[in-house]
């Protein structure tokens, strides 16, 4: 789709605000909708435009498949860590209060550690879907 | 009229019927998977508009006092449903993809027929 | 650190599948997958002796208080399931190394580890948790990875075995989800115990009984029931052999637990059995699974496809155990749990075996196999006979208080079918042995015997199997103590 010159500018114009609009979306969990699991959609759907619009050549050397299967993995470990964090400073599994010096903020602290291990993995499981389906008629068998 | 205040719940039945005869009675496996997204989405329905209450709104802490709340927690079981059904759902597709390579075909009866012959 | 153990029983698995992902090599993420079992399996036999000793275990989540937050909660059932899973798994873990290189493409190996071990992290969180939404969290963790897992199957049948599976398991997950829901809309809680509270208070109302009838077929496409058991066949004969051996060792006694914890626990015995007969629909049902599944296992020439099916005929057993309500028969049931985790896991190791050094497991392939691998047609020959309830065997235990606790009750029909389900298990047993020792090979060449990592873990859960069926205290008075606990009965 690399020649029409539509899209190609459109996508170009509309992937920031999309990365933008995910950010967003992850740290105002707290307050509106939103959160790690539509974040990490979000962030998704701004590299898989990219990838519908300029091909998936140019989208695996934007992002190439061995970071997305690391942060996918790495996204259950920083959770899963953040519990054992927990662990280690006293308290229970997943007890935000022994996070920092005062209860409100270590809840604040925990929430946003556990969040980013969502939006990270989400976001890698997401776009490692897309390859796998896209990528599908290429590979010689 | 208390029949027509259930209205959530008559909604619930139909989509939920809807998507398990879809699931049960078609023939074609993405069809299926269509059927048993439908028949998921049901229930996350039921879920949330169990949750409502009169004249209850968002349950996100504003400051004032005397304000109604929506019970929050149907909204965080949903949350993880609708994960729940999004990975079964690519689970499902993949498996789909496979089988087309496998065996040509995704209409249940072909396959049945390509795996007697074996 | 110790206090913490019930959690980190679940963590440590779920903690170890991503880094099984990380690595690139096939051997690393078998030793990830090691590592997770072995841990597992230590941490579930420490788990069960607090238990044995001081009583319920009770662990908070995030230091919220239960029913606020989600409360893991250990007791005499509990821990007995857990050590259930972990043993199979930290038995077929080594077993899987040579198993899985010869089935498995090797770049999708670590892949495999990584959905092996959330499967396992899966099974054994719905074993320790004490919140009924927890439960369907952890199931379709583990019910998605067995998808995955069967789908490796070098068969292409495989796949389609996998979306049967998929279809299934979805309907029974989501009628779960159906049940929680009208209960929460009830009681307003998910925490099991207070649930169990809160359940008689609710004002008499049709939605308590649907939601049991829910629950009551969504766990039993789950665990196989007679006419939900669609699923298995396939799901067994086509799959990778570790992963058969492993699921089905595990996957439906977790089942069994879930209706067991929901049934006895939460809705109370009384409700279940007086309230909504439950026995009138589960003990027909058991009956129909034992004779129909045993007669069709006779007939297969498939040997994975023999055992699926004289599976869903020891699921059977176990269902008929827990249909009769009493002491006696729970504990029946219960035990019967462990001892078919034995009995079928020597079994299909002993197939994967076979699979492993002819590439086949139809029956033919399997002739003259008695003299060519000696230790491998030995081990399915005495799981065989434990299978089939010959005394000293762990089968023998589970039928006797089968018939100790039908007899109790005076219903003698219960005894004849389990007499009538173990002759008809002797019938399949018997078509394997006499292929495999009383007639001439007919393939090519001759097969050397297994290897040794197939072959001790074979052996290890064979000869549990005699062990526990000696000492049998050991398994029945557990079973026995998590039988009162269901009851209510005090100690």
């Amino acid at each position: 789709m690399s020649d029409r010159v539509i899209l190609r500018i459109g996508a170009k114009v509309l992937i920031p605000f999309i990365l933008i609009f995910a950010l967003y979306v992850q740290f105002h969990g707290d307050f509106g909708p939103g959160g790690g699991f539509q974040a990490g959609v979000i962030f998704a759907a701004a590299f898989i435009l990219y990838a519908l619009v300029y091909g998936l050549e140019n989208a695996d050397r934007v992002l190439p498949p061995t970071v997305v299967y690391v942060c996918a993995a790495v996204g259950v470990m920083i959770y899963a860590g953040t519990g054992v964090l927990t662990l280690f400073l006293g308290g229970e599994f997943l007890d935000y209060n022994v996070l920092a010096h005062a209860p409100e903020h270590g809840q604040e602290l925990g929430i946003m550690l556990v969040e980013l291990g969502v939006v990270t993995t989400v976001f890698g499981v997401m776009v490692a879907v897309f390859h796998a389906f896209a990528g599908r008629g290429r590979v010689e068998r | 009229m208390r029949i027509l205040g259930y209205y959530n719940y008559w909604v619930v039945i139909f989509l939920m019927m809807v998507g398990f005869y879809t699931l049960i009675s078609r023939g074609n496996l993405v069809k299926k998977l269509v059927g048993l997204t439908v028949f998921q989405t049901s229930v996350f329905i039921l879920y949330i508009s169990m949750g409502k209450i009169e004249g209850g709104t968002a349950p996100i802490i504003m400051q004032g006092q005397h304000v109604v709340y929506s019970n929050p927690i149907p909204h965080v079981l949903i949350l993880t449903g609708i994960v729940v059904g999004i990975a079964t759902t690519a689970v499902g597709l993949s498996l789909v993809v496979r089988i087309k390579e496998a065996y040509g075909t995704i209409e249940e009866d072909e396959i049945h027929v390509q795996d007697d012959v074996l | 650190m110790s206090a913490n153990l019930p959690v980190l029983l679940v963590v440590v698995p779920l903690l170890c599948a991503p880094l099984a992902a990380l690595t690139r090599r096939p051997r690393p993420a078998w030793g990830v997958a090691m590592l997770a079992a072995g841990w597992a399996f230590v941490v579930s036999i420490l788990l069960l002796s607090r238990v044995l000793a001081q009583g319920t275990i009770s662990y908070h989540i995030g230091d919220w208080a239960p029913p606020w937050g989600i409360e893991y909660r250990i007791d005499e059932v509990n821990a007995f399931v857990v050590l259930i899973v972990s043993g199979i798994a930290a038995v077929v873990t080594p077993y899987a190394r040579r198993s899985v290189e010869r089935e498995i493409d090797a770049t999708r190996i670590p892949l495999f580890y990584t959905a092996y071990v959330l499967c396992m992290a899966g099974l054994l969180g719905i074993s320790v948790t004490g919140d009924v939404f927890n439960v369907f969290v952890f199931l379709e963790i583990s019910s998605l990875s067995a998808y995955a897992l069967i789908a490796q199957g070098p068969d292409r049948r495989a796949l389609t075995a996998s979306y049967q599976y998929l279809i299934m398991g979805s309907i029974g997950a989501t009628f779960i989800v159906i049940g929680i829901g009208l209960m929460y809309v009830m009681t307003g809680t998910l925490n099991m115990a207070d649930l169990a509270q809160r359940l008689p208070m609710v004002d008499a109302n049709r939605t308590i009984p649907v939601a049991f009838a829910f629950l009551a077929v969504g766990i039993s496409l789950k665990l196989a029931l007679f006419p939900l058991h669609l699923w298995l066949p396939n799901a067994y004969t086509y799959a990778p052999s570790a992963v058969t051996a492993f699921i089905a060792s595990t996957a439906t006694k977790v089942a069994v637990y879930m209706l067991l914890r929901f049934f006895f626990t939460i809705f109370g015995a009384a409700f279940a059995f007086d309230v909504m007969h439950l026995d009138r629909v589960l003990m027909p049902l058991a009956i129909i699974a034992i004779v129909t599944m045993s007669l069709s296992a006779i007939y297969q020439v498939n040997v994975k496809r023999l055992l699926a099916y004289s599976s869903i005929a020891q699921i059977g057993y176990m269902i008929l155990g827990i249909s009769l309500a009493s002491v006696t028969g729970l504990t029946a049931g219960i035990l019967h749990l462990f001892n078919h985790a034995l009995m079928k896991g020597g079994l299909f190791l002993a197939v994967g075996a076979v699979m492993y050094r002819t590439g086949s497991v139809r029956l033919r392939a399997m002739e003259g196999l008695g003299r060519e691998m000696p230790w491998t047609m030995a081990a399915f020959v005495l799981a065989g006979l434990s299978l089939i309830g010959v005394p000293l065997t762990v089968g023998f235990v589970s039928k006797w208080y089968l018939v100790l606790a039908g007899l109790e009750k005076g219903w003698w029909p219960v005894a004849a079918v389990v007499l009538v389900g173990s002759l008809l298990a002797a019938i399949y047993i018997w078509k394997v042995v006499e292929v495999a020792y009383f007639r001439e090979r007919s393939r090519e060449e001759p097969v050397r015997e297994a290897p040794l990592a197939l072959l001790l873990p074979m052996w290890i859960l064979v000869l549990a199997n005699y062990y526990f069926g000696m000492h049998a205290d050991l398994t029945v008075g557990v079973a026995h103590r998590a039988a009162q606990v269901l009851m209510g009965v005090a100690q």
